[in-house]
């Protein structure tokens, strides 16, 4: 077997390159978006595919979002796969509608008659210096819309095979690309692209061993801050476990909660704002499921409930390390009554 | 000598002189509604289409009647009546051919019926007992739509897959006049044209959203003149006109199945009906309003014209008027009848494969209808 050599890829190569191979299996994908044909996209995702596929297979849209999205459910009910590119996070919202009242309810109302294998990829989050409307972190509406499948990868290899899954699902995506690691490198082949879980799957990045544990839970831009806090805690005794969701729908509870019953605590880190946020969510379902296997309130890590802040102030709005190992620190290590003091 | 009256110097070339994309007037629409009935061009129109438009017309009515009927029995949670715009609903039903497909709103229940659904599968959105009570692709029709408009891009959006694949497929697209100042319709229209989809916008204007009169619904000439400003050919016809709506709506399709690209055509009739059940029309509008437009019936215009020409007589009427209460007595009688409603069905089709938390959840629906069925 010839082996490519394997070399650092960025995420953004990944996933140009899940594009590109997916429309190369299956003739129904479609490409639609604003700038995604001549220029290949604002953050040239999509670079190379008008070329190789021709412009009715990647086109070039008139901007409107509403109008993409609301042209992909009736390209759909005709039995191809659109791949919908919204600009930038807060541009999507024009299509917010023909997300929930259609794209996401399209199969229920018909009984399955209509299926919608429409993946929207939406580049998400903030931390690139972007000025307004262009940091957003909206999965929580995503999420409260039922009918969805809401995913954000975290590395290059995710990037690639969660995208392939999403365009592969007879189901509709919302795929966050988390834009700050567009330019994330890693060893990577697209020759020879990892097996990747499918949607609905969580990771362990990290794996806890033994002592002082506490299981970090996050997904897409926050998972490296976690791995870095994990790092970091390791210097102060705290031996961490990450949790990489990949998937905020579907949920898997199963290896959130496996890890929650090993360690005993959980923060849950993400940009997105804490009160409404995915975060009240994860929290619920882990006490729902684990609470005796808690020794400590599980606590959020998240932006604060805030429009998104201009550039020049967003690292104070964003969770970082210091931010996340103080949250662990407040994990009830030592108990007031039993240690007879207070902490 | 300056540097740039060197030879082979750079010389900037002038940007291109403006001038106008395409030539607006012939996408202007007529000064007045297209109408066939009462001219000279109504001789020559094929007897065997005013027999089918009347026998739809006089159904349509008699389905529109007996659909309200229904809402006062507590058989219909809702009824957004077409009484009065039965001429757009047949022609729209009756234009398409099999392959091409129909996209409606809640009030064109009538033209899905028309173009061959089952009148109580078309029914079931507003009878409450599933969202949509038939597979769209039997018979090539898309869920009625509720969120005004939004329809609108998903019908430019499949015609523009069918061409794409090669196919012979028209789509045709209906919105209210209410409906056109929503966004999706102008982003519908604007897509239609820029990617020449073979799309047919039939707007029908019925002077009113819900009590909204058109007057502060736009300040267009028309709504037909919308057209000009996306490229495409505007058409103004009387929507009390079987006949020509029919004819107008017919040409849209071949232009749009030729390559033509997309038509709107608006068409000027009126409500004669509350918005539904749950209204009332007399806070907004007034009884002689309502009488002159009772005058202009679309079936009246019809009865008239072809009785001028001996096509339609009074046992001919009757019999039109005897197949109508067929087709109400038998809606009426499946109608009654409770559907059989099973709660499990809420999980199924959410997703391809149910999640995890959906699992859960039906299990606990389940257990619950299996105690209420242990009380009884």
């Amino acid at each position: 077997m010839t082996t490519t050599a394997v070399k650092p890829a960025t995420m953004a190569q990944a996933l140009g390159r899940a594009l590109r191979d997916a429309m190369a299996a299956d003739p129904a994908v479609h490409v639609l978006g604003e700038d995604v044909g001549t220029l290949g996209g604002v953050f040239r995702i999509t670079d190379g595919l008008a070329k190789e596929f021709g412009d009715d297979r990647c086109t070039d849209t008139p901007l409107a979002e509403a109008g993409i999205l609301g042209t992909a459910v009736g390209m759909a009910m005709y039995g191809l796969r659109p791949v919908v590119e919204m600009q930038f996070d807060a541009f999507a919202y024009p299509s917010f509608e023909q997300l929930v009242s259609h794209v996401s309810r399209m199969r229920n109302r018909t009984r399955g008659a209509l299926p919608m294998p429409i993946t929207v990829r939406v580049p998400y989050g903030g931390g690139i210096g972007g000025v307004e409307h262009h940091s957003d972190s909206s999965e929580a509406y995503y999420m409260a819309t039922p009918g969805l499948h809401v995913v954000a990868p975290a590395t290059v290899a995710d990037a690639y095979g969660l995208l392939r899954a999403a365009i592969a699902s007879d189901d509709p995506v919302v795929f966050l690309e988390p834009k700050r690691l567009y330019w994330s490198k890693a060893e990577w082949s697209p020759d020879h692209p990892e097996e990747v879980a499918p949607i609905g799957r969580a990771v362990v990045r990290r794996p806890a061993t033994g002592g002082r544990t506490a299981t970090l839970i996050s997904y897409g831009p926050s998972v490296p801050v976690c791995l870095e806090a994990a790092e970091a805690a390791s210097a102060e005794g705290w031996d961490l476990e990450v949790v990489d969701l990949r998937s905020l729908v579907p949920f898997d509870d199963e290896t959130v909660c496996a890890s929650v019953r090993r360690t005993g605590r959980a923060v849950v880190v993400h940009e997105s704002t804490g009160f409404g946020g995915p975060g009240g969510e994860i929290a619920a379902r882990i006490t729902e499921r684990c609470f005796h296997h808690l020794e400590a309130p599980v606590l959020r890590v998240a932006g604060f409930d805030i429009p998104y802040p201009p550039p020049m102030l967003e690292r104070h709005h964003l969770p970082g390390v210091d931010r996340v190992l103080d949250a662990v620190a407040r994990l009830q290590w030592e108990s007031e009554w039993t240690e007879g003091r207070a902490v | 000598m300056t540097v740039l009256e060197q030879p082979g110097a750079y010389r900037p070339t002038p940007p291109p002189a403006w001038q106008p994309r395409v030539d607006a007037a012939p996408l202007l629409p007529d000064a007045e509604p297209y109408r066939l009935l009462g001219t000279d061009a109504a001789a020559d129109i094929d007897p065997a289409l005013l027999t089918r438009l009347y026998g739809e017309l006089v159904r349509g009515r008699r389905y529109n009647t007996q659909a309200t009927a229904l809402t006062r029995q507590g058989r219909l949670a809702v009824y957004p009546s077409s009484t009065g715009q039965e001429a757009c609903q047949v022609a729209a039903g009756l234009v398409l051919r099999e392959q091409d497909w129909l996209f409606p709103s809640y009030r064109d229940t009538l033209a899905a019926v028309v173009r061959g659904l089952d009148p109580v599968h078309a029914l079931t959105l507003l009878r409450g007992d599933w969202h949509s009570g038939y597979d769209p692709r039997d018979h090539r029709v898309a869920p009625l739509c509720t969120p005004l408009a939004t329809q609108l891009p998903h019908a430019v959006g499949l015609a523009h897959a069918a061409r794409l694949k090669g196919d012979d497929v028209v789509a045709l697209a209906l919105v209210g006049d209410g409906g056109t100042s929503e966004g999706d319709f102008h982003e519908a229209l604007n897509f239609a044209a820029v990617w020449r989809a073979p799309v047919v916008f039939l707007i029908q204007n019925n002077g009113f959203a819900i009590s909204v009169p058109l007057a502060k619904q736009t300040a267009a000439p028309s709504l037909a003149h919308k057209a000009v400003g996306y490229g495409m050919p505007g058409r103004l016809v009387d929507g009390n006109d079987a006949v020509a709506v029919h004819q107008v709506l017919g040409e849209a399709v071949r232009r749009a199945r030729a390559g033509g690209g997309p038509t709107l055509v608006e068409a000027v009739t009126y409500r004669l009906e509350a918005h539904t059940n749950a209204d009332d029309a007399t806070r907004y509008r007034s009884d002689a309003e309502v009488e002159a437009w009772r005058a202009h019936d679309p079936i009246t215009l019809l009865e008239e014209a072809m009785r001028d020409r001996g096509l339609l007589d009074d046992q001919a009427v009757q019999s039109a008027r005897d197949a109508a209460e067929r087709m109400a007595a038998d809606l009426r009688t499946r109608m009654h009848q409770d559907p059989a409603l099973d709660p499990m069905d809420l999980f199924e089709d959410v997703y391809a494969e149910k999640t995890g938390q959906l699992r859960e959840q039906a299990d606990a629906l389940r257990a619950e209808l299996a105690a209420e069925e242990g009380e009884r």
